[in-house]
């Protein structure tokens, strides 16, 4: 199992690696830093004098992989590639094209994020399998039909839909919660619930649908038939045969996204003006912040392979079939 | 149309870079659809397809979809002096790039308000001050255009359920000759054999149903738009429906070009990893294992932040407007289609695996035939299903993401006609009072219609095409 796990980390740094030199080549190679200098700056009647300045301030005036005028480790170490991409891995993001310092900015802003993306990845989990059970036992009655119909429409409208109805009418015309917004302490729930049940609402759709699947996968299987015949209960099996095996690729499912959460939802966070790395994101997207938007590229990447291996180890601890010794 | 034909030497044929590939991605399905015209296991699935009414529903209505997309593919130059110009400035001024969805709407075109302005309304939305009697006072001023036809404002409801009336006739003599070709087309065709029906249940029903709902969209659309604007005016004064019958383009385009994009990736490495092994595969799966440990918007924002840069930096390489916004679509799809491979290469390459150890396979391989024909005449054909089922599934899934990306501000250029813009512009217009709904409406109407029907044909497709839902029944 250990040696597993470190084969396992082994086998990530490559990749990252990968995406290190991905988003070098994305954001140097595709464009010169004289034309991201001239970006920032405004395109039209910039001297090269203020280009020179604007990279000597942010770092983008050494060149891309050897300085000649170094000497020895320093050749390597004062270049925009070391500077730049190879500090990732440390988690030295450096500062933002405004000046900011990155590593800090994540830090304050991984908290909000998880306010929101925590109680709707919980509550999305409960209603879904909910629905989905219901599904299940109403399986090739009206219900069953008329439900997985609503879940295809209710996967056809997009987000954003979602987000601005459920601002209009709860917020704006029912007035049950405020529109946006976010403040620290116990004030902070009511800003929360909004987010919160349109996460939820957004995702039932696809997800009930998903987990019905699952659930009728194990229906067929032979044990159900043997459980059945002896004579449990039908919603007997239900919840202590199909719901224990089905729950081992929801489980995993959701394993994969755990890490993924610090990073928040990009619309989301921004509709409802709270302050995480999701709404950090799109400001940088839309300031054109290239360096925010690299560390945050690297950080996603992070996480996600944190996340395969994360599943890898859960699918051992639920699933006693799985051994991973090789 | 008449007049359309006699201005032809007025016009230019100049189709844009998206405009080509749409082509070229139309020729290639017409040529899917007749190479498995005669194989028999290849045609059963469909078959299954169309029997259902609901089907047949949403193929008609998809249908709709990509024909005002063609429509809006076919892009001309106007020349200068086209005997249009005197009423139409707008649409047939000269150098202006042009489709021909925009001939049939051109008086959506011409017939700009200054503001807002409610569906079927004949007055502003908003207060203005208006002179009258040489007194000003502040009321809601006369639409420029809507409804100027009308002697008397309150025979505008009169006016309406006439033209309805006329839509609805107009639409059943379409209705009326398009059934009389069909007919007489199978009495030429079927003179002497009999009619074969292969054994299916054509639901005929619904076919004729559906078929006239949209003829009477069509005429309802195209008797309305000249007199009123049917679902309002957006900020600027625009005719929304125009906006939004425009924006089916840009949806339809992501959808579909983005898969052209993507096959070959996946298609070429996907056989190829699974079916050759060694380091080949070990490189392939480091390649699509690297490309999707990076968070899919993540990865495009990184992208068309890029481009954008490149593409202000160099200004030169487009000469209008028209071209740079579709070179951004071009690109859009782009890096769509290089950032979403990942998934059907990892499915193909697992399909690859299985099938290099099946008999039929190993009997070729001890035949000595070549490796690439072997993936190209046993592998390929016996992935085919995974291949639509995945390109059908996607196409929804590419819908809403351009909305999205287009929100976030990383989608289609801001000058082009997307439901995204659309949404993003509505976010504001829903917090003023009175609320502005119709662009939001129009925008939630027609991309509801595209992407359920999309959602629901895919389904019907997984459900003839995966072998594992065909045991299950």
């Amino acid at each position: 199992m250990f040696t597993y796990i470190i084969r396992r980390i082994l086998y990530a740094i490559p990749i990252l690696i990968g995406v290190n030199i991905l988003t070098f080549a994305l954001f140097f190679i595709v464009n010169t830093p004289d034309d991201i200098a001239r970006i920032h700056l405004g395109q039209k009647y910039v001297t090269q004098a203020a280009v020179d300045n604007w990279k000597t301030a942010h770092g983008y005036d050494l060149p891309l992989f050897i300085n000649e005028k170094k000497e020895g480790i320093q050749q390597f170490k004062q270049t925009i590639f070391y500077q730049k991409s190879i500090k990732l891995f440390a988690f030295e993001f450096g500062s933002s094209d405004a000046g900011q310092d990155i590593s800090y900015d994540i830090k304050q802003r991984m908290i909000p994020s998880l306010f929101i993306a925590i109680p709707a990845l919980l509550l999305g989990l409960l209603v879904n399998i909910t629905i989905a059970l219901l599904f299940v036992f109403f399986r090739g009655t009206y219900i069953d039909t008329g439900g997985v119909i609503i879940c295809i429409m209710m996967m056809s409208i997009s987000a954003l839909f979602y987000i601005i109805g459920g601002q209009y009418v709860l917020a704006k015309l029912l007035k049950i919660v405020p529109v946006s917004g976010y403040e620290a302490g116990w004030s902070l729930l009511k800003f929360l619930i909004l987010p919160v049940f349109i996460g939820v609402i957004g995702g039932v759709g696809s997800g009930a649908r998903w987990y019905r699947t699952l659930f009728l996968e194990e229906i067929n299987k032979d044990y159900v038939k043997t459980a059945l015949s002896k004579g449990f209960s039908e919603v007997y099996v239900l919840f202590m045969h199909i719901l224990k095996n089905a729950l081992i690729p929801i489980l995993t499912g959701v394993v994969v996204l755990l890490p993924l959460l610090f990073l928040g939802s990009l619309l989301t966070e921004s509709f409802f003006g709270i302050p995480g790395l999701g709404s950090y994101t799109i400001d940088a997207i839309e300031q054109q912040d290239f360096a925010i938007v690299r560390a945050m590229v690297f950080l996603g990447s992070v996480l996600y392979i944190f996340g395969l291996i994360l599943t890898d180890i859960s699918y051992t601890m639920v699933d006693p079939r799985v051994k991973l010794n090789d | 149309m008449i007049d359309f034909f006699k201005t032809l030497r007025y016009i230019e044929f100049s189709p844009l870079l998206t405009d080509w590939l749409l082509y070229l991605l139309i020729t290639m399905l017409i040529c899917f659809f007749l190479s498995i015209r005669s194989n028999a296991t290849l045609i059963e699935p469909w078959k299954k397809v169309i029997q259902k009414p609901l089907n047949i529903a949403v193929i008609l209505l998809l249908s709709a979809f990509v024909l005002i997309t063609l429509t809006d593919s076919i892009h001309v130059e106007i020349l200068p002096n086209h005997p249009m110009e005197k009423n139409y400035p707008n649409t047939y001024g000269a150098g202006q790039t042009r489709s021909l969805l925009d001939f049939f709407t051109k008086e959506a075109i011409e017939h700009q308000e200054t503001s807002y302005s409610a569906p079927f309304a004949l007055f502003a939305f908003t207060k203005e001050n208006v002179t009258q009697n040489a007194k000003i006072t502040r009321d809601y001023p006369r639409l420029h255009y809507a409804g100027q036809h009308l002697k008397k404002e309150s025979e505008k409801y009169k006016d309406i359920i006439l033209k309805l009336g006329y839509a609805v006739l107009q639409a059943l003599s379409l209705f009326i000759l398009i059934i009389g070709l069909g007919w007489l087309y199978q009495k030429i065709r079927f003179k002497h054999a009999v009619k074969k029906t292969h054994g299916i249940k054509f639901p005929i029903k619904t076919f004729l149903g559906m078929l006239y709902f949209l003829l009477f969209l069509g005429s309802f659309i195209s008797i309305m738009m000249p007199y009123y604007h049917i679902m309002g005016t957006s900020k600027v004064g625009q005719d929304v429906l125009y906006e939004a019958l425009k924006s089916i383009r840009t949806g339809v385009l992501i959808g579909t070009l983005t898969t052209l994009v993507m096959l070959p990736f996946a298609l070429l490495l996907g056989i190829l990893a699974g079916y050759l092994r060694g380091w080949i595969d070990d490189v392939i799966q480091y390649l699509y294992t690297t490309l999707s440990s990076i968070p899919g918007v993540l990865l495009i924002a990184a992208s068309v932040l890029s481009l954008q840069v490149l593409m202000t930096s160099h200004q030169d390489w487009f000469s209008s407007m028209a071209q740079r916004s579709d070179a951004r679509l071009l690109a859009l799809c782009v890096i769509l289609g290089v950032t979403s491979w990942t998934g059907l290469c990892r499915l193909l390459r697992g399909e690859a695996l299985k099938l290099r150890e099946v008999d039929y396979v190993l009997a070729a391989r001890s035949l000595g035939v070549s490796h690439f024909k072997i993936m190209l005449k046993h592998l390929l054909p016996n992935m085919s299903h995974i291949i639509l089922i995945s390109i059908a599934l996607d196409f929804s899934g590419l819908v809403l993401a351009e909305a999205v990306l287009s929100y976030i501000g990383v989608g289609v250029d801001p000058s082009a006609y997307s439901w995204g813009t659309m949404i993003n512009g509505a976010r504001l217009e829903m917090s003023r009072m009175p609320v502005v709904w119709w662009s939001l409406t129009a925008a939630f109407v027609f991309m509801f219609t595209l992407v359920l029907s999309a959602n629901i044909f895919a389904d019907s497709l997984r459900d003839a095409f995966d072998p594992r839902m065909r045991d299950q029944k």
